[in-house]
């Protein structure tokens, strides 16, 4: 098929930036978006411009490092990563538009490339249980019931992307940062820390100026990994639950 | 040099516990004075940087990608072996270590896969601890499954995810120090070269993916914890980034390279399906479990199904050929990941591959639909099927899924001791970056188990012993070594964007991935090697002379930093095809035409080849030396693998 991408296109993280617009064709519909893009820079380094700089790795929708605002969504029209988005979601003469995700805490590196070193100072914050490496109890002496795993597991499966970011008008990461709190929070190693890591991981979010969260529920709904929303309402009841109580934690 | 294996005396089972008993101990107030570089935060990588720091050294921590947590571990899906024996099924540590020597075809140590299996059971506490939601049972307890032909369920996972929760605990633990100022991160960095120092490891050199800053820093130790060198084949279910030049580096500075020949095929992935394609998708092997593998009888029929004139549901029963059913009836579809593979390609070479490609074959799940109904298939199946369908559009619950085999895992790296100790002092590798556990063949779930083994609960005993015995000297990285080692990268830069040619950088990855495919693939012969050999030394030359790699060395540059993997993955190819052809048997994954019983099984040559080869770099232009490291067999008894 053939397409015309508007690419924002942005030299580095001084430079103004603006959209190019581009035409490619013969596109198949078999190709993942990605492969689109490798196409698109293959022709231009052939021509010798300068490729379109975007950000992936394991190309699976797991390790989280692809991004890309397609048309106006994170991650594109399906409720997928960008690397598992398929052309086959796109018609033979289709417009697309293709930009980084936009947030304050997201500065843009290149192109459609941001630093999202933001996420990584939360988790330092508090995302994690404080034990070192062995001395630990044997796996089944505590058991979990499976409810309370599956609830864990699917609260951990956050690939940290920050596509809820770019999905919110105020830019909030409410549901980054609450999938790591549940998960934590209901398992019952993280539980004895449950409510300082609450408290420091909000901290550091709102240092690090990400939004307020207004509840419109856009980040779960561009969410690859369908995180819901029911870890903010969790992570809300840990927090009110931390600044009342007077334990040193 | 005469290679030390530094495997403990004594009786097997207890060599670790005399081991760590007897290593040298750094006093903990003089732990902090000891500078410790991990390159690598996958799961080898972020549990030794953790665990060091929980001890008190100083960790500086590298990797290319923007987050420790992006690490190509996040993609293992099946699960992590352990001898934990939950299941009361005759699991043990001493049945962990057999299958696991034997599933290595009997081209690993003994001292070292018996020390991998005593502390597989350390890792899932120390992982549970973490709050890795690992799977279930209703009563609480963890569950298992059973994994890539293993007899006994000691598989742990967290459904296809387990890679992704075990990084993310280890990355918690690592983030944990970060906060403690025990860790500096360093992301998009990649690792250009060791620095050595009176023939010691003291340093590397970097490029700040970001500015290009070329810059040096010096430490008391260097664990390269880099992953595995699938990518050189260009097509594989490695990540994208998945590289070799942290090790390549370090083995051009000294560090021998063991056994690169040695490359795992995994036979359920998504085929190729064009020219565009950029990586494959493994499919779980577990699918193997229900589905059935076949091809047409006849070339013509294959024909017609390639053209679409007819739909694989067309094709009578008489008329399809159940392969591997028919020729292992006691294993069936279930044979080991390299047997698979191999009859895959075969029915393929000879015409009966099933897409338009031609290289595919048939898993059939129409049976077990039949048979269990959709339901219990979805149940089992459902994510799998879901992927499948969301990669090629096509429903696998109504068509059959199509397969290929795919490069997955490189068993080959860096020689280790026991230590886990490079031949360079100071100079570590651990995790897919070392040679040293798997063999000529990893079993399914054995990668995890051993990147957290060497991270947690290996180097922090080893490498007390070394710096014990090596006062911390801190070396400013202004001595001249580092400013050589800088100018010397700097200059590498520099010709890569002077050279100004015609050809991207991915043409030439793509023409040496093809070269390894088809000579250094699934099947080898000695005419074919030979004539790979000059086919790279020739791509080589036209890679130096003819890439174009834009832009500048001082921005963000996506195509120098492919370029400089490219150029390492274009000498280590090389070296991959000199040890396939000198290997004059088969064992695992390297499979040799010319050696094969009458039945077209692998055949090994104990007497001539019980041996770890271990290449050393003699400089540039010059054929790299051989040295050996002969294996000892004192527990294990050597057989012939049969699955008829
Ligand atoms: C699709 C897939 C599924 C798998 N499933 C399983 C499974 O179910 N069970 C199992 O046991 N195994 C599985 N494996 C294998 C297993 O995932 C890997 O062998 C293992 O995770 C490797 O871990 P590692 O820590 O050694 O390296 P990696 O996780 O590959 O990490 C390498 C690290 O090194 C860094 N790095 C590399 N080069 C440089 C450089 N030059 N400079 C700076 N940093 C650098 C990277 O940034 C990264 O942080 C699977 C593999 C694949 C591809
Ligand atoms: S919550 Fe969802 S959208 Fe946000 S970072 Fe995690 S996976 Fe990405
Ligand atoms: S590239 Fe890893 S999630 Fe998209």
């Amino acid at each position: 098929m053939n397409l015309t991408l508007k690419v924002w296109r942005q030299k580095n993280p001084s430079d103004k930036g603006g959209f190019k617009d581009y035409t490619l064709s013969g596109i198949s519909s078999d190709m993942s978006f990605l492969e689109m893009l490798d196409v698109l820079n293959e022709d231009l380094s052939e021509k010798g411009d300068d490729p379109v700089h975007f950000d992936h790795d394991c190309r699976e929708g797991i390790c989280g490092m692809c991004s890309l605002y397609i048309n106006g969504q994170p991650h594109g029209p399906t409720q997928t990563t960008t690397c598992q988005l398929h052309m086959r979601s796109f018609k033979d003469g289709d417009t697309i538009t293709i930009e980084p995700w936009r947030a304050s805490s997201f500065p843009i590196i290149k192109d459609l490339v941001v630093d999202r070193s933001s996420f990584d100072r939360i988790i330092q914050s508090g995302g994690y249980v404080s034990v070192n490496t062995g001395g630990v109890p044997d796996a089944n002496e505590i058991p979990i019931p499976k409810i309370i795993a599956d609830e864990a597991f699917d609260s951990a499966t956050c690939i940290g992307c920050g596509a809820c970011v770019a999905a919110c008008k105020n830019a909030s990461a409410m549901l980054f940062v609450s999938a790591k709190i549940s998960q934590l929070a209901l398992l019952p190693q993280g539980k004895v820390e449950k409510r300082g890591r609450a408290e420091k991981m909000v901290a550091q979010m709102d240092d690090e100026g990400f939004g307020a969260c207004t509840n419109t529920g856009a980040c779960s709904a561009e969410c690859p990994k369908g995180i819901d929303l029911s870890n903010i309402a969790r992570m809300n009841r840990e927090y009110f639950a931390a600044s009342l109580s007077t334990e040193e934690h | 040099m005469k290679l030390d294996s530094k495997i403990p005396n004594g009786p097997l089972a207890e060599k670790w516990t005399n081991h760590k008993f007897n290593v040298k101990l750094v006093n903990p107030a003089n732990k902090r004075k000891y500078n410790i570089i991990v390159v690598g935060t996958g799961l080898a990588g972020a549990s030794a940087a953790a665990s060091l720091a929980e001890l008190g050294y100083n960790v500086q921590a590298f990797c290319f990608q923007d987050s420790p947590r992006r690490a190509h571990s996040i993609a293992a899906q099946g699960g992590i072996n352990a001898a934990k024996n939950y299941q009361n099924d005759g699991d043990s540590v001493y049945r962990l270590f057999y299958d696991t020597i034997k599933g290595g075809d009997y081209r690993s140590r003994e001292g070292n896969v018996y020390r991998l299996a005593q502390v597989s059971v350390n890792i899932i506490d120390q992982c549970v601890a973490q709050g890795v939601p690992f799977a279930r049972e209703y009563g609480g307890l963890l569950a298992n499954r059973s994994f890539g032909g293993a007899q006994v369920s000691r598989t742990f996972y967290a459904r296809g995810q387990t890679g992704q929760q075990l990084l993310l605990g280890a990355y918690s633990a690592l983030s944990r120090q970060v906060a403690n100022g025990k860790v500096k991160l360093y992301p998009r960095t990649e690792m250009m070269d060791v620095v050595t120092i009176d023939g010691k490891a003291k340093g590397i050199v970097t490029r700040n993916l970001i500015t290009g800053a070329i810059e040096s820093h010096s430490g008391d130790a260097v664990l390269l914890c880099t992953g595995g060198y699938g990518n050189v084949f260009f097509l594989s279910t490695n990540a994208m980034g998945s590289n070799v030049t942290a090790a390549w580096r370090a083995h051009k500075k000294g560090a021998y390279f063991s056994n690169p020949c040695y490359t795992q095929i995994h036979p359920t992935c998504i085929p190729v399906s064009g020219d565009h394609q950029s990586k494959l998708t493994l499919m779980s092997e577990s699918l193997r479990n229900d589905g059935r593998v076949w091809v047409p009888k006849t070339i013509p029929t294959a024909e017609k199904l390639r053209k679409k004139e007819i739909a694989p549901k067309d094709i009578k029963d008489e008329d399809r050929d159940y392969y591997l059913e028919t020729k292992y009836p006691s294993f069936g579809n279930l044979v080991p990941r390299d047997v698979a593979s191999r009859n895959a390609k075969y029915v393929c070479d000879e015409g009966r591959g099933v897409n338009e490609t031609g290289e595919a074959v048939f898993l059939d799940f129409r049976d077990a639909i039949l048979r269990d109904g959709e339901d219990a298939v979805r149940g089992k199946y459902g994510n799998l099927f879901d992927m499948y369908e969301k990669i090629t559009g096509e429903n696998p619950y109504k068509t059959p899924m199509k397969i290929y085999p795919a490069v997955h895992y490189t068993m080959g790296g860096l020689w280790v001791d026991y230590n886990l100790m490079t031949n360079v002092p100071g100079l570590y590798a651990l995790g897919e970056a070392n040679f040293s556990d798997h063999g000529a063949n990893r079993l399914g779930a054995s990668a995890l188990m051993q990147g957290l083994a060497d991270g947690y609960f290996v180097i922090p005993y080893t490498l007390g012993d070394y710096l014990a015995s090596h006062p911390n000297g801190k070396i400013s990285v202004d001595h001249p070594e580092f400013k050589k080692c800088e100018d010397e990268v700097k200059a590498k830069v520099q010709q890569l964007l002077t050279i100004n040619g015609n050809k991207t950088v991915d043409h030439f990855h793509k023409k040496l991935g093809k070269i390894m495919w088809n000579y250094c693939g699934m099947a080898r012969n000695a005419a074919g090697l030979t004539k790979a050999k000059e086919m790279i030394k020739e791509l080589k030359k036209e890679f130096w002379s003819d890439v174009k790699v834009l832009g500048t060395g001082e921005e963000l540059n996506l195509s120098l930093e492919k370029a400089h993997r490219v150029a390492d993955f274009l000498e280590l190819g090389e070296l991959m095809v000199v040890d396939a052809l000198h290997r004059e048997e088969s064992c695992g994954g390297h499979f040799r035409d010319e050696h094969q019983t009458p039945e077209g099984e692998a055949l090994r040559d104990d007497e001539n080849f019980a041996y770890v080869a271990a290449w050393e770099f003699a400089g540039e232009g010059k054929e790299e030396v051989l040295n050996k490291e002969e294996l000892v067999f004192e527990n294990v008894k050597l057989t012939q693998r049969s699955y008829k």
